[in-house]
This record gives structure tokens, sequence and C-alpha cells, in this order.
């Protein structure tokens, strides 16, 4: 299904345009769905709500759901950085989960090891991952950039500098579980029977107005809105006087805060974690990005949150061993009939 | 204080070496895959180790819950891993390479988490008892060239060597033939080949094929190493060591994998006879630092590989 291409009549942006056809995930892979893309994964989801809720009943469904919102926040804020970092860099980030591992085991050291209430170690964990993520693109990323390093190599420095954190970790932190000093026992009681965790609920007032103050932020300020343009176009941006330098380094920062928080809030919820689970976790922020439409920041948000409810509804209707498969599944699913996102509006090319 | 003392004891016990050896030639099999994939094709397989659990998986399974022969469950369980690897194809290969490479690794880690969850596979339990036939042939192996019983794992090491050098040489081969040369063209420019009228998706897919073909035999090899399969040991890190062996083999180069392989496995086992003055499970956070460096440094520095010929591989998207 082709859509109507948007042809730019001066030289520089006409460059720009046809080097972003070249990376749209799937030229000749367009399926026609029956519905529209969108109204396919909407009555496909319709669809599972509905047997999800026959399956589990009303009380089950609603417990799942107030689960899923918790964990979709967090994934939504690891999404949106990678997908910032993907848009603007054209870098899957595998190293990005282990963003998250490193802040949740900064926030152990500000917490545990030096005993400082939970929120100066969440602050800790978002200046530390901040300054890793604009490390890496000082040290790895810039210079590699420069020398017009090709796909391969830049994806192979990823999953190499994913290695060397979590191993990193590993090898200072020890293998070990460790948590975070969070009440994970206490849980309010809801009416009709429902319970949320103390903490979960912390998790997920946190989460949503991070969330709403990043979507805000990206919307409204200028610098949002050259993170948006950077993200959507490098080339482009570029011609517009962006200094693409600078916002390439905010876009570090903010990738890596919000990575780093992540990692906090996701130790947090689950109560417990040891230095695997951000690469555990990178194929489901992956997910999250791929179903909102790569490079878009306000799909990978919504995408966060809907692969968090899909995932726990999909426990009342299979085995909640099968969680992370059905997270995985969306992705597979995505890629392969809508590689260019079901949420984020399609690039006009 | 020695800082770096070697016990010489480990490092004569010529076991030892036959086990690291053993699990060289199967990463290295692995590796030619992956090789044919990146080094010639230009497709972005992510997912090896899904094919090396579909073959390990498949052959214990149909020996142990169909009651199989052993040897029929072989060809049966590569069978299932190149019918994978061409549906994989034929769906992902459309995709640009970014997305490939994601869609590959989760196609990888589904596998893994599916034989996890499966009752047919064991679970997380593990599965036992495949291997009766290839014992009854490596007692006979044994007994011929009167080995010690300590010495058990030669007659793996033997035959896993031999496959090795086989697919080294036989790919090698295969790659020099008009076949092998569509696909370095696509790697090169694919609009180009498709402009002379070749069907690249087809050759993309059968590269991919060939890979899953080559995952499977590392697959039931390394089942019999092991003699005991979890999912545990096919996680995606598999496919990261083994993307390190063709950063030292050097892209494009069938020769070098021998040397990678050798490399990398010594790095990873080899070096249990260094004592460092530090905890076992540092040392093992070490050594996979090691890999990272390998693969960050190499990509960096040496794209075409340590051994690599930079005229042939100049990378390219």
């Amino acid at each position: 299904m082709a859509r109507p291409r948007r042809w730019c009549i001066q030289g520089a942006l006409l460059t720009a345009t046809t080097e972003a056809r070249e990376d749209l995930p799937g030229a000749q892979a367009r399926l026609s769905l029956p519905l529209g893309p969108r109204g396919f994964f909407s009555v496909l989801l319709a669809a599972f709500i509905v047997v999800a809720l026959i399956h589990g009943g009303g009380h089950a469904f609603a417990q799942t759901t107030l689960n899923g919102l918790t964990s979709g926040a967090y994934f939504a804020l690891g999404a949106v950085g990678l997908t910032f970092i993907y848009g603007s860099l054209r870098l899957i980030n595998f190293a990005h989960g282990d963003f998250l591992t490193f802040g949740a085991y900064m926030g152990f050291l500000a917490n545990v090891t030096l005993h400082l209430p939970l929120a100066v170690a969440a602050l800790f964990a978002v200046t530390t991952t901040a300054a890793l993520g604009v490390t890496t693109e000082k040290v790895m990323w810039r210079p590699m950039r420069s020398r017009r390093a090709g796909t391969f190599q830049v994806i192979l420095m990823a999953v190499g500098l994913a290695f060397v954190l979590r191993y990193g970790i590993q090898f200072v932190a020890g293998p070990q579980l460790r948590a975070l000093h969070v009440d994970a026992t206490t849980s309010f009681k809801l009416p009709w029977g429902l319970t949320f965790g103390r903490t979960a609920l912390f998790v997920a007032v946190a989460s949503y107005l991070v969330l709403a103050g990043v979507g805000a932020m990206l919307r409204f300020s200028s610098l949002g809105k050259q993170m948006r343009a950077l993200s959507d176009d490098l080339a482009l941006a570029e011609t517009t006087g962006i200094d693409t330098q600078r916002i390439i380094l905010v876009i570090w920062i903010f990738a890596g805060g919000l990575a780093g928080l992540a990692g906090v809030l996701h130790a947090c919820a689950i109560g417990s974690f040891d230095p695997n689970f951000g690469f555990v976790l990178i194929l489901t922020l992956f997910a999250s990005v791929v179903l909102g439409g790569i490079g878009s920041p306000y799909g990978a948000l919504a995408g966060g949150v809907i692969l968090g409810l899909v995932q726990e509804w999909s426990t009342l209707v299979i085995g909640p061993q099968w969680k992370i498969v059905v997270g995985f599944s969306v992705l597979m699913l995505v890629l392969l009939v809508r590689p260019e996102g079901v949420l984020a509006r399609p690039r006009s090319l | 204080m020695s800082v770096l003392a070697v016990s010489f004891a480990s490092f004569t016990h010529l076991e030892f070496w036959i086990g690291v050896g053993v699990l060289a030639a199967i990463y290295g099999i692995f590796s030619v895959g992956l090789q044919v994939n990146i080094g010639y094709t230009g497709i972005y397989n992510f997912g090896q180790v899904g094919f090396m659990a579909i073959g390990a998986y498949a052959m214990a399974t149909l020996v142990v819950k169909a009651r199989l022969s052993f040897w029929l469950a072989l060809p049966l369980a590569s069978g299932m891993a190149i019918v994978l690897g061409v549906a994989l194809g034929l769906l992902g290969l459309r995709l640009r390479s970014h997305y490939f490479a994601i869609a590959t690794i989760s196609f990888a880690e589904i596998t893994r988490y599916v034989i996890q969850d499966l009752k047919v596979t064991g679970g997380t339990a593990g599965m036992l008892g495949f291997e009766t036939s290839w014992t009854r042939v490596a007692t006979w192996m044994s007994a011929r060239l009167h080995l010690a019983p300590k010495y058990y794992l030669a007659p793996l090491l033997i035959v896993s060597w031999i496959v090795f050098l086989c697919v080294v040489f036989g790919v090698r081969a295969l790659l020099r033939t008009p076949w092998g040369r569509v696909l370095r063209g696509i790697r090169e420019d694919e609009d180009a080949v498709r402009a002379l009228g070749k069907n690249t998706l087809r050759f993309k897919v059968q590269s991919l094929a060939l890979a899953a073909f080559l995952g499977s035999v590392a697959g039931y090899l390394l089942a019999l190493d092991l003699n005991y399969l979890s999912p545990d040991a096919f996680t995606s890190d598999t496919t990261f060591i083994a993307y390190a062996m063709l950063v030292v083999a050097g892209l494009g180069s069938f020769v070098g994998i021998l040397f990678g392989a050798v490399f990398i496995e010594v790095l990873l086992e080899g070096t249990r006879f260094i004592n460092l003055p530090l905890a076992d499970e540092r040392v093992a956070a070490l050594r996979f630092i090691i890999v990272g460096l390998v693969l960050i440094l190499g990509m960096a520095f040496r794209p075409q590989g340590l051994l690599g010929k930079r005229d042939e591989m100049v990378l390219r998207d």
C-alpha cells in the first residue's frame, strides 16, 4: 500500500528525504491489512481484552490492569530513551537495558550502601546514568560517527558495551540478588477487593508524573521540539539550523536519566534484581519502541504502557511464565506486519 | 606473593584441553553460519543460538520422548531448524537490516522461553538420556584407539573437529561457486544484483537456511558434549560470543574461524588454570568483559577483523 509521497523541492531537503527513505524499515514489506493497520491492531487488542475478561473474570482483570499499568510505566520510561537514540543516531543501543541495570545498582549504592533516602537515591541513579550515556556518546558513538562507521560495526559495539556494562556490574557488585530499602509487603486495600502494593503505587505515581512531564516537555518546550526534530530526521534538523551536537548530548542525558529512573523503579516494583535484569528487559523495550513506531517518543510512551497491560492480561489466558513470550510475540507480529509501528503517525515519505 | 600463578597441574591435564577443544569446534561450526550470513551476504543474523537450541532440543525430544533412532533424529532436527530458518527469512528478510537484527534476536529468545515453558522439552528441569547411541560409538572408538577412560571426550573431539574442518572448507568452496558470488554481490550492493535479474530474497533465505543448518549441527554436538540440556545453555550471549570469534577471525575469512574459535574458547574456558587473586565469579565476569572489549575495540579499530583482509571486507551498510 504505497502512501502518497511528499516530495521536497529544495535540493538539500530532497537529499534528506531520500536518506530517510533508505531507513524505512521495510519498503517492500508493506502488507495490506484488513481495516487498515490501526483498525486491525485495535480489533486484535479488543478481542484479546474480551478473551482475557471472559477467562479471568472482572475482578482478576481489574487487578492485572493495575499491575500492567505499573510495569508499563517503567517500560515506557526505558523505551522513550531507546527510541530517541535510534531516531536521531540510527543506533540500536543494545546496551540500553544495561543502563537500567546501572541505574538500579547506582540506586542500590546510594540507598543501601550509603543509607540515603530512596528519593535521593533515585536522583543519584538518574544523574549517574545520564553521565554514563554522555560518556558513551563522547567516547564511542561520536568518534564512530565522524569516522562514518557502518551499521554493523555500531551494532556490534553496542553489544560489546552491553557485555562490558553487565559483567562490569557483576564484577563489582557480584551476581547475587539485591534489593533496595523499600517496603514490598504492605499493600492498600482498594474497593472490590483489589490490592495495590504501597511501593507499586509509589512507582506508578512517580512514573506517570514523569511520563506526563516528559510528554509536556517534548510537546511544548523548544528543547523538546528540537529533540523531536532530530529524532525525526537528523539531516533535516541540521539544515534548519538546530545545533545537533548539543541536542544529541541532551538526548543522551535524557535517555540515560530516564533509563536510570526506570531501573530504580523496576527494582522497587519487582523487589529484587541481579546484573542480568536489564538485558532481559531490552527486548521488551524494543517491543514498546517498535509498537509505537521506532523514533517516535509518544509512540514509545504509549507502546510501553500497552505492552505492560498486554503482558499482564495474558496471564489470565495462559500461564504467567508465558508473559515474556507474549511481549516478544507482539514485537515479532508488529515487525512482520507493520514494521513502521502501529501507534505513531506513519512518516510521510 | 605471586599475583598471577599458573598451576601447571591443570595445565597438563589433557582431558581439560580436550573439553576446550570440543567447545571450540562446536562454537566454530556455529560461527561459520554467522560468517555466511554477515560476512558473505550482509544479513544481520542475531538469532543463531535459536537454531542451535532447535537442533539440540529437537534431536533430544525425538530420541527421548518419541523414541526415535538417534541417527534419524539428527537429520530431522536439522530439517526443523532449516524450515524455521526459511520461515524466519521469508517473513523477516524483507525488513531493513536493523529491524531484521531485532527480529532474529527476538526469534532466538522466543525459542528459548518456549523450550523453557513447554513440558515436552523438560522445561527448566532440562533433558537427559538422549546420547546412548552416541555413547556406543564413542566406546567403540575409545576401544579402537586404546584411550584411557578419563579421555572419554576424545571421540567427540575427533568427530567435532572433523565436522568443523569439513564445514569450514566445504562452505568456503561453496561460496566460491556462482551461488556464493551472488551472495557476495548482495552484500556489496543488493539493488545491483536485483537489477541483474536475481531474486535476492531467495538467495538471502538460502543463506539463512545454511546458517540454520550449521546452527543445528552445533546444537546436537553441544548436546552430546553436555549430556544434559537446559535452556540456560542457549542464551543470546552465545550468539554474541560467536560474533567475538568472527571479530578475531576476520569477516569473510573461514580459515580465520579455526583460529578465532580456539582463541575465544581458550579465553573463556582455558584460562581456568590461571589463578588470579579474585573470587571465581569475578573471574567469570572478567572473561565476559574481555569478550565485550574484543567486540568494541575490534569494531572500532579493525572492522575487517584481526585476521581479515581490508580490501575484501570494507564494511558497508
